[in-house]
């Protein structure tokens, strides 16, 4: 096929889909219906594979029908599903715009050691036992992280200042949203990875989907033996070079009239521009690989660099402080663990599967799921966790659980999540109001949804909280409430695994109808 | 203003809000009733919510002995909690409805519905069913889930809570309607008419950490009263409140209470859920603090059987 009719439809593709997976993850109303980004999520490479190695099923297998696409088609995954890959696209065409002049693709060399290194190095990890690096890397994680940390804070500030302004006319269909306060470290990891793969694409195309991603990585590897894919017809060719020159991911080796197919994520900007007509895209039998020159050390050595530092950063990072106290407290909450959020089944499943995306942190109407820093030690840091000093989990809520594209939280039901004990309640008898001041507060037992914590009497009239972990299902709504500072009176120590809580009794309540007012 | 002057005042008003309606044949049901006495307090059993608030009102001299003509109205339910009406977590929204109805058939030029909640105020006014009522009616609903709808104000009648961060909504209404439902609260044994209005401001961990009952007492000295209080007795939470487990909290009482007397009204409402007033510490802490009458069997009660 020459026709540019195959540019058009992918950029259309494309464009669609990256809308729809950029407003999933800004949708602070919930908008948008489920199963518009729903199909989108499922041909998600890394969070379907992660999704199938947890439930083998049809509805996590998006990532083998990725993989039978990329055998037929070639890496057109890399340039209509993955919506970093589509980010990129848009950054490198604005960095042709700016820099036309002295900007001009070419035939490159492919860093063919570094490329499958990391592609290694991120297997031997997911074998040693950790996702951390295959979420790193993953370009879905990415995106998901770059748009929940940075897209999603700059909607909600246009947003509060539209509902400002609609306010003073009295109008509240627009409605100030409340920022989720996430603690500084964690913009380190998102800047970086969106500083680099910006970078990258403004002035080299696709360098980061062809040289660090491992999921382009491993579709190269298949695309090498995909049947159909882009091929230059020698007999027409005038070697012009005017394919190379428009051809993102370098793979273009004109002069040998050679198309390096592992590196080509089809996007058929080369077929239009042909003045010869002789690039088409089709279906070809394989022919002799050819391999590339040496690596080009300098670039080497940045990457590299680059990602060394990714690396060494977490190290170096620490947790913020609490906030300074009106009245304090003064014994501190003895946690054990920290809560991961329901459908994570255990925090080993949830460390196990979870890429970081940010979805569920993005999706939560309560900001009570907020990245890590080393809750879950080194390796876990960016997977979410509850915090219930920013916010409660709502006893009627699941949407963490059915956003979630890799598994690393599985579907509840709203009546099973009801009974699932994420964590569990403790009270400090030292801390409380009650206790200290001699008068009745009663906060957490207000906001309890199962009445673990119930007010019992003390001394006169005065009521104190009492636990019950039987029928605690570890929401944190208790712990949120609690007025003591800095250290609760009442916290949620997690579950390492999630248990099931017992049904609240309903006992029959005994009261006569009342005939007459009793005054 | 005194209460007493208030009644004097009102019912001359009602007077001529009910001739003014007789004239032009307007539904009787809405009309007031002319020669209505001067009731401290109207209690109605037996009905659903808007047709015992229909009664109840009228008994008052109709809802335009409360609100005027090109009036804002704000009204103040309980829709603190994601719980489904039947759960009786917040007020009815059929009594909402209603009361909207009747503010809106007297001239209120606005009608605005808004609850501090504790759960996500998104999903508590939709899940409460309050927010499609209200906005059926006819009135406004808002939120009021940021600081900076809330302004600084003094209370100088207070012992602890002398300065509260009250909602806007309720400092330049002309009308301020408070529509509580009878609970039982884990921690002040009682919500009704005073625990209410803990939803009016912005920093209740303060009234929490800082004893709570004397916080409530103090509020309810505030100078922006309710101009009329309305407890929902037809479903009544008796356990396991405010938020309440199950449906099996609550049972089915079909009553309604009316006063501009939060204090007369808290105590009736504690005899409704088989309570002494003194149990319930921040009712004789109100009471010293001269809100209202606590000597209910003094009062001018009328009582509506449906």
């Amino acid at each position: 096929m020459r026709s540019s009719f195959l540019r058009t439809a992918r950029i259309v593709l494309a464009v669609m889909i990256f809308i729809i997976i950029t407003l999933s993850f800004i949708d602070f109303r919930h908008i948008i219906p489920d199963k518009w980004f729903n199909f989108i999520l499922y041909f998600q490479v890394v969070p379907s594979l992660m999704n199938f190695i947890n439930v083998p099923a049809l509805a996590s297998a998006g990532f083998i029908f990725v993989l039978a696409l990329t055998l037929t088609t070639g890496r057109s995954y890399c340039s209509i599903l993955c919506p970093l890959g589509i980010y990129q696209d848009i950054v490198s065409r604005i960095g042709g715009k700016f820099r036309r002049k002295f900007r001009k693709f070419r035939f490159g060399k492919e860093y063919v050691i570094l490329r499958y290194v990391i592609l290694t190095v991120t297997l031997v990890v997911i074998l040693a036992g950790s996702v951390f690096l295959l979420g790193l890397l993953d370009p879905y994680s990415i995106f998901g992280r770059s748009a929940t940390y940075f897209l999603q804070p700059v909607v909600l500030m246009i947003n509060n200042l539209v509902a400002a302004v609609l306010s003073l006319f009295d109008n509240y269909a627009i409605f100030k949203v409340d920022l989720v306060r996430i603690p500084l470290v964690v913009y380190i990891l998102p800047v970086l990875l969106l500083a680099l793969v910006t970078w990258l694409s403004f002035t080299k195309g696709r360098l980061y989907c062809n040289t660090v991603c491992p999921v382009g990585t491993l579709l190269g590897l298949i695309s090498k033996v995909s049947l159909f894919r882009i091929r230059i017809d020698e007999s027409s060719c005038t070697h012009c070079g005017l394919c190379a020159a428009n051809c993102k991911a370098s793979c273009i080796d004109f002069k040998n009239e050679n198309v390096d197919l592992s590196r080509c994520v089809a996007c058929f900007n080369c077929i239009p521009v042909c003045p010869d007509r002789a690039i088409s895209y089709g279906f070809k039998k394989p022919g002799p690989l050819k391999t590339g020159d040496e690596p080009d050390q300098d670039k080497r050595g940045f990457i590299s660099g680059m990602l060394a530092l990714l690396a060494f950063l977490p190290r170096s990072m620490k947790a913020q402080d609490a906030p300074v106290p009106k009245k304090e407290s003064t014994v501190p909450e003895k946690r054990t663990s920290p809560v991961c959020p329901p459908g994570g089944v255990s925090i080993k499943h949830f460390n196990d599967y979870c890429t970081a995306c940010s979805l569920c942190v993005s999706a939560c109407p309560n900001n009570v799921i907020i990245p890590s820093i080393k809750e879950y030690g080194i390796a876990g840091i960016m997977q979410p966790r509850m915090d219930y000093h920013k916010g409660f989990c709502n006893f009627e809520c699941i949407r963490c659980t059915e956003v979630c594209p890799s598994g690393a939280l599985l579907p509840l039901a709203l009546e099973a999540k009801k009974l699932t004990q994420i964590g569990k309640v403790n009270f400090i008898k030292e801390n409380c109001i009650v206790e200290t001041e001699k008068t009745d507060c009663g906060a957490c037992s207000e906001h309890c949804p199962t009445k673990a914590v119930q007010m019992v009497p003390y001394i006169g009239n005065l009521v104190i909280p009492e636990v019950n972990n039987e029928i605690c299902v570890g929401c944190g709504a208790c712990e949120y409430a609690c007025p003591t500072k800095p250290f609760k009176a009442i916290f949620v120590d997690g579950n390492p695994v999630h248990q099931d809580a017992k049904k609240p009794e309903e006992e029959e309540l005994k009261v006569q109808e009342l005939e007459e007012f009793p005054f | 203003m005194k209460r007493r002057d208030f009644f004097v005042k009102s019912l001359g008003a009602g007077f001529a809000a009910g001739a003014a309606f007789s004239l032009g044949g307007y539904n009787k049901l809405w009309a007031s009733t002319p020669g209505a006495q001067a009731y401290d307090m109207v209690a109605v059993m037996g009905g659903e919510p808007d047709a015992m608030f229909d009664k109840g009102i009228s008994a008052l001299g109709g809802i335009t002995n409360f609100v005027k003509k090109g009036q804002t109205v704000v009204i103040k339910p309980n829709i603190g909690w994601d719980r489904s009406p039947e759960m009786a977590a917040n007020t009815n929204p059929l009594l909402i409805k209603r009361i909207v109805e009747h503010c809106i058939r007297a001239g209120a030029d606005r009608v605005y519905v808004f609850d501090h909640t504790c759960h996500n105020w998104v999903k508590s006014y939709k899940n409460s069913g309050i927010e499609k009522a209200a906005k059926d009616a006819g009135a406004k609903i808002v939120p009021a889930d940021t600081e900076k709808y809330y302004q600084e104000v003094d209370i100088p009648g207070a012992s602890i809570l002398k300065k509260a961060k009250v909602h806007e909504l309720i400092l330049e209404s002309d009308v301020f309607i408070n529509v509580p439902v009878l609970k039982h609260h884990s921690s002040t044994k009682m919500t009704a008419t005073m625990k209410n209005l803990m939803g009016n401001v912005w920093d209740r961990g303060f009234w929490h950490s800082n004893n709570l009952h004397q916080c409530i007492a103090d509020y309810a000295t505030f100078e922006k009263k309710p101009t009329l209080n309305i407890i929902d007795c037809y479903r009544v939470m008796m356990r396991n409140g405010p938020q309440g487990v199950s449906v099996s909290d609550s049972v089915e009482m079909k009553a309604q209470i009316i006063s501009t007397d939060m204090l007369a009204a808290d105590t009736a409402a504690a005899s409704m859920i088989k309570m002494t007033p003194e149990q319930i510490d921040y009712i004789p802490l109100a009471s010293k603090k001269g809100i209202g009458r606590m000597d209910i069997e003094n009062l001018n009660i009328h009582k509506i059987k449906m």
